[in-house]
């Protein structure tokens, strides 16, 4: 599945969306920058409620697919313009980290 | 020792937040237009990103040197910040002296130098308290 499709699928809100052709693989969930980087894989959802300019260079780094930003957590405007420029896909949703997995392991599973 | 194909260098401002990670950034897109395989750029990259936000939070910035040799990549991080007491239980899963205004921004799990360890081949460290840390890791390609 697509990163685009997963959006369009859940109804994840897209604040920068420049690699929505991505294949995603697998969900980590966590917020712990430096769990992230030694235990998402490559591919991943990244679920996550941080939300500073840190995460997008961890994301870059560890090769998520995607951030997806639960519980209704938006980033500045210059959170949304490096992750544009970098290259990474941005999303939010009201949902709970839990929802988000459980629907992501019901269309991909 | 044979001498390295590609040599980077960067500095690592310890002021700026908002930047740091960026010399990570820029040695995966180097090595990628290398055509280096992408699980080496993935280790690599994580490796080197804890080396350097723990130069940003830690020691307030410092030097990264990248080394492309024919079978290996050697990444060397030098920074002149309060060093490392006790390297031991530095490395241990879980062990942060980070404050909580770091800690609040995702940093300070303890994570950062097993990540390093876990994600080279070999990993030296080097710290003289009150003068600085020397970082030394390598990957094999
Ligand atoms: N370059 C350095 N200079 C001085 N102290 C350091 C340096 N790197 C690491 N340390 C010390 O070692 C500890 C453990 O580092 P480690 O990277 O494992 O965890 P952390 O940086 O505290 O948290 P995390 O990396 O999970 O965000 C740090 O809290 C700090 O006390
Ligand atoms: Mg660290």
């Amino acid at each position: 599945m697509k990163v685009n499709e997963l959006a369009s699928a859940l109804r994840l809100q897209s604040i920068t969306e420049p690699d929505g052709e991505r294949e995603i693989d697998g969900c980590y969930i966590g917020d712990l920058l430096s769990w992230v980087m030694g235990r998402a894989q490559s591919g991943n959802v990244w679920v996550t409620i941080m939300s500073n300019i840190n995460i997008v260079a961890v994301a870059t780094l560890a090769d998520v697919s995607c951030i997806v930003l639960a519980e209704g957590v938006t980033v500045e405007d210059s959170v949304k313009a490096v992750a544009e420029a970098k290259g990474v896909n941005l999303f939010t949703t009201p949902m709970t980290a839990y929802e988000i997995a459980a629907k992501i392991a019901a269309l991909t599973v | 020792m044979s001498e390295a194909a590609v040599a980077l260098h960067f500095n690592v401002d310890g002021e700026d937040f908002t930047s740091a990670g960026q010399a990570s950034v820029q040695v995966k897109k180097s090595l990628r237009q290398l055509g280096i395989d992408s699980e080496i750029i993935r280790k690599v990259s994580i490796a080197m990103y804890e080396g350097e936000i723990n130069m940003v939070i830690h020691a307030g910035g410092g030097e990264a040197h990248v080394l492309i040799y024919e079978d290996r990549i050697e990444i060397k991080l030098d920074d002149h910040g309060p060093g490392i007491a006790n390297i031991e239980m530095a490395m241990q899963e879980g062990w942060s002296t980070a404050p909580d205004n770091i800690r609040s921004l995702g940093f300070g799990a303890g994570m950062g130098l097993p990540n390093m360890k876990r994600y080279t081949d070999d990993m030296k460290i080097d710290s003289v308290v009150g003068e600085g840390t020397h970082i030394v890791m390598t990957v094999n390609l």
